[in-house]
């Protein structure tokens, strides 16, 4: 986590019954994450824009009778705000429960089982089981790419993929095509991967990817780690000629 | 014309020529009747004039519509000092023997016709539905006739953007696309809102199922939507105007895109409105077949060429909308109520309708019912009037049983119900809303959890995909109601489905989303039995049951330990 | 036997465990208890399961451990006499929890055509439809709470013996001493995982 320079956090926060200051303009995950409240996440990542699709990190804010995304929720004068309750704690478990049954997440073969924040989540929303049927979707792996392996099957649509090669590696070579359950990311105009001119090969998007999607090839069932803090590193080195401190290499 | 357009040469030249005429045929144009034949009436009609000794005596005007769309192809003729005459059920050949009999020669012709007493008629109070039937909408000098542009004319001369502003508050109006929003403060956050560029939006993607009031405007009086977006763009100080029109109203893009040429060329659009320091033009966008497109920030991802999906809110269009400009989005009906408003007075507007919810509304009247067809009717007339009344009953003998208005956000209202005042306020209180005004009545017949399956089916095939929840719970939410439908539903899948409700509501990101489970909701308040009925036998749980029915000792447990 | 080891029939729990659509693995995890065994052995009788020779599923079970997705019919057939026959049932092990590898061909559609290909075009000799013994295929391979109600759900592939020990003891003393499923939460030694 980046530390913050500049004025002094004023404008008061009180999380879960504790009041914080906080940094006026800076987003309710940011706080949390400074201040050491745990919020779930999924889309977000700290270097690319926010896309608030997940909806996991959503929080009761006092006075607003909607639920609030705090990556995307910025602070601009007093809030109260609840990150656990009953009801947080049941639509996070439902959410999770609903990205298993939209895909075919088999954990028991996947080559990012153990490296896998959709699991860790599971695990953290004590989900036992799953209440909805599986859909079982028959989408082809994509391995036409020489380093690198893309299963839709695993996809959970966070849409880093897009977003990292867009923003920091500026080749756009994913994005999303169709609508709703029809939705999938595709590479170039919809091509196979490999077949992609533009794609560099940086592999920051197999790198930033939460599941098994995506994945460098010649990984067995729970030898892809990925690494997404790879890119608050370059955002850092980039933006501000500092060099965070960096996990051992994959 | 060189100079921009003389109003009131205009009016009186168009009344003069009118006078002229004894008898006037109109023919309804709109999409329903044109799908029915309209174009080979109108033409057989205008025909049979035409070169006969009554050319300069009879007009055969294209207009529409009429409102009763289930008996059309509809003609009304008017002739002078007698009562207009309405044939319903025209065909080419009924229409060639009012060519003959009535228009030639005088005569009532002996085909069916429907009496305009009937209280589908006389009920409806029209505002912005004063023209449609009345004026060929491909022609500006009718509108122009009517009193058209009147109010923009004297807005731009005569008042201040700030004036305006306040007498659109005053008036009482409200959001006409469904949430209900008070008109006069959207306006004030835009006009307040500083910039070098601000815009305005006609939202004319009427995505509801059964819903085509916002059409009928577009293709009927095109230009009173162009008036009301000008109104808006003085008093906000936007200058330049959209029309966001779905695909599928391919007549209603044609004949505001005509409208706007002929606003132009009459100087009422561009770079000097009325000669005066005003400045506006318009431009139709067309949608690509996506309802999530009818929610205003998807809807301007949409103008800009991008992804049709929603995006976070706050940031509020009126603080940054298309291109990062403050933007205000308005729903076509909303803005068609602003000229006879600014004409007529606010407080004549806000004498209509209930207290919280002034003037009138459009309802798309649908389903079992012997009248079916767009009425345009007082806030305050109760939900009996209409379907009773104004809509004839439910044919066949059968029973009233409920009337779903809102569409895929809305809910049902039962019989019980029936004497309730339809306003914004009391629909939210019976678990529905006023939505955009799609009414679809419905008879014992219907089974009500198929209802909300149709409903859910829709907004799970219009979905963005952007959020988890509203992707997959609806497809979750289908299923469980198709497993219910299907006679295989459990107990459980009640429960799960219920439960998963809540979520999607609670945690969706757009309206889309938030509403989808409404109809879930709202039939299973008023008609619980009839899902309990459709569910097989299933045994009694264990333990794991408890967490879906929340019981407060383990609701304690679970939220210490989420706590940790 | 003499009266010191007369073991009480009438207080000891029952506890059963079945083999449904899956590879075992969560019966190998569950020998893999090694001497808790012996502390298993102490508490309850093992009265049905590939481990014993019962031929059929008995009576007045008190907790069964099911393994393997629902996939053909005698899957069916058991898991039914399981739920008949037991007061809780535990959901063992991912196959039984979310349907797992044994349901992978559910993508595949109609089973009918994969069971021609493996056993009517591919042999070399004889090839045919099985009608006996082998048991036919349901068309959907069913996690078990679609077919069952049940108690427990205990994920993993296989679940660690650790995590089994962790809910078998639990539950076990509680059935023991006369009250129902404990609060299991899970935050032990081994997280709730699937996979």
């Amino acid at each position: 986590m980046r530390p913050r320079t500049g004025p002094r956090p004023n404008v008061p926060v009180t999380i879960d019954g504790v009041e914080h200051q906080a940094y006026e303009g800076e987003t309710l995950l940011e706080l949390a994450r400074r201040v050491g409240v745990r919020i779930p996440t999924l889309c977000h990542l700290e270097g690319l824009s926010v896309y608030g699709g997940c909806r996991l990190c959503v929080v009761e804010v006092a006075g607003d009778r909607r639920l609030s995304p705090a990556c995307a929720l910025e602070v601009t004068a007093e809030l109260e705000v609840t990150t656990q309750s009953w009801d947080l704690h049941e639509h996070r478990r439902r959410i999770v429960e609903l990205l298993f049954a939209e895909g075919d997440h088999v954990c028991a073969f996947c080559v990012s089982s153990g490296s896998c924040e959709l699991q860790d989540l599971a695990t953290e929303h004590d989900v036992d089981h799953i209440h909805y049927d599986f859909a079982h979707p028959d989408q082809a792996v994509d391995a036409s790419h020489p380093k690198y392996s893309l299963d839709r099957n695993r996809c959970v649509l966070c849409t880093r993929c897009v977003r990292v090669c867009d923003e920091v590696e500026g080749a756009h070579v994913w994005d999303m095509a169709m609508r709703g359950s029809q939705g999938r990311i595709v590479a170039g105009m919809d091509q196979p991967w490999g077949e992609v001119a533009d794609c560099t090969w940086c592999g920051k998007c197999v790198l930033v990817c939460p599941t098994g999607a995506l994945s460098f090839k010649g990984r067995a069932t729970s030898e892809m780690v990925h690494d997404p803090d790879v890119v608050a590193f370059l955002a850092a080195a980039r933006e501000d000629g500092e060099w965070l401190d960096r996990k051992a290499d994959a | 014309m060189a100079g921009p357009i003389d109003l009131y040469d205009v009016a009186n030249a168009e009344r003069d020529a009118r006078a002229h005429f004894s008898r006037r045929a109109f023919v309804c144009t709109s999409t329903g009747c044109l799908s029915a034949g309209a174009s080979a009436i109108k033409q057989t009609l205008a025909d049979s004039v035409t070169g006969s000794d009554q050319e300069q005596s009879v007009q055969v005007v294209p207009t529409g519509c009429f409102g009763l769309c289930s008996r059309g192809p509809l003609v009304r003729v008017e002739a002078r000092g007698k009562d207009p005459m309405l044939y319903e059920h025209v065909t080419a050949d009924i229409a060639a023997e009012i060519a003959g009999e009535h228009l030639l020669e005088g005569r009532e012709a002996s085909a069916d016709k429907l009496s305009l007493d009937l209280p589908f008629f006389t009920r409806q109070e029209k505002v912005v539905l004063s023209n449609a039937g009345h004026i060929d909408p491909d022609r500006i000098e009718d509108y122009v006739g009517q009193g058209g542009y009147r109010a923009l004319q004297s807005a731009v001369e005569t008042m201040t953007p700030e004036g305006v502003v306040k007498t659109i508050k005053r008036s009482g109006l409200r959001g006409r696309g469904g949430a209900g929003y008070p008109t006069g403060r959207k306006w004030e956050f835009l006009a307040t809102a500083e910039s070098d560029e601000k815009y305005v939006v006609a939202n004319g993607d009427e995505g509801d199922p059964g819903a085509y009031m916002d059409r009928t405007i577009m293709e009927t009086d095109p230009h009173r939507v162009l008036e009301g977006l000008s109104l808006a763009g003085y008093a906000t100080g936007a200058s330049q105007g959209y029309i966001y029109v779905r695909a599928e109203y391919p007549l209603a893009i044609e004949r505001l895109e005509r409208a706007i040429r002929e606003a132009k060329r009459a100087k009422l659009l561009g770079r000097s409105v009325l000669g005066s320091d005003f400045r506006f033009d318009i431009e139709v966008r067309i949608g690509a077949g996506a309802f999530v497109c009818g929610e205003e920030t998807a809807l301007m991802a949409s103008i800009q060429g991008e992804r049709g999906t929603p995006t976070l809110r706050p940031p509020y269009p009126t603080e940054r909308g298309l291109w990062g400009k403050p933007t205000m989005i308005q729903n076509v009906e909303t803005l068609a109520n602003v000229p006879m408003i600014m004409e007529r007075g606010a407080e004549w507007f806000a004498s209509l309708g209930t207290p919280e919810s002034k003037g009138t509304k459009v309802f798309a009247l649908t389903g079992s019912l012997n009248n079916t067809g767009l009425i345009e009717v007082p806030m305050g007339i109760t939900l009996r009037e209409i379907v009773e009344e104004m809509g004839g009953g439910i044919p066949g003998g059968r029973a009233f049983k409920a009337a779903q208005s809102g569409g895929p956000s809305g809910g049902c209202i039962p019989a019980e119900y029936l004497d309730t005042p339809v306003d914004y306020e009391n629909l939210q209180q019976l678990g529905s809303m006023m939505g955009s005004g799609g009414l679809v009545v419905m008879d014992d017949t219907v089974s009500m959890p198929e209802v909300a399956r149709f409903y859910m089916e829709f907004c799970r095939d219009e979905s963005c995909g952007k959020c988890s929840p509203c992707r997959v719970g609806t497809v979750k939410m289908h299923a469980f109601l198709d497993r219910i439908c299907e006679g295989v539903g459990r107990k459980r899948d009640l429960q799960h489905l219920e439960s998963l409700c809540h979520t999607v509501r609670a945690t969706s990101m757009c309206g889309l989303g938030q509403s989808a489970p409404n109809p879930v909701f709202s039939t299973l308040e008023h008609f619980r039995d009839e899902y309990l009925e459709l569910l097989v036998p299933d045994e009694t749980f264990g333990g794991s049951d408890a967490r879906w029915t929340a019981e407060p000792e383990r609701a304690a447990a679970t939220t210490e330990r989420g706590a940790r | 036997m003499s009266a010191e080891t007369a073991v009480d029939e009438t207080t000891r729990l029952r506890v059963a465990t079945a083999w449904l659509g899956g590879c075992s693995g969560c019966h190998m995890s569950f020998l893999d208890l090694d001497e808790k065994l012996l502390d298993l052995a102490a508490m309850a009788d093992l009265v049905y399961g590939p481990l014993t020779d019962t031929k059929e599923f008995p009576p007045n079970v008190d907790v069964t451990l099911v393994e393997g997705a629902v996939t053909n019919e005698d899957n069916l057939e058991l898991a039914r006499a399981v739920r008949s026959n037991s007061r809780y049932v535990v959901s063992f092990g991912d196959c039984a929890v979310s349907g797992n590898i044994t349901s992978l061909r559910n993508s595949m559609g109609d089973p009918t055509e994969l069971v021609r290909r493996v056993y009517v075009d591919h042999p070399d000799i004889n090839g045919h439809f099985p009608s006996e013994v082998v048991p036919a295929l349901l068309p959907h391979s069913e996690p078990l709470h679609e077919v069952i109600p049940i108690d427990v759900y205990l994920p993993g592939c296989p679940p660690s013996a650790e995590r089994i020990w962790t809910l078998l003891s639990r539950l076990l003393e509680s059935l023991a001493a006369g009250e129902g499923i404990p609060d299991l939460t899970w935050r032990g030694p081994e997280d709730l995982r699937f996979g």
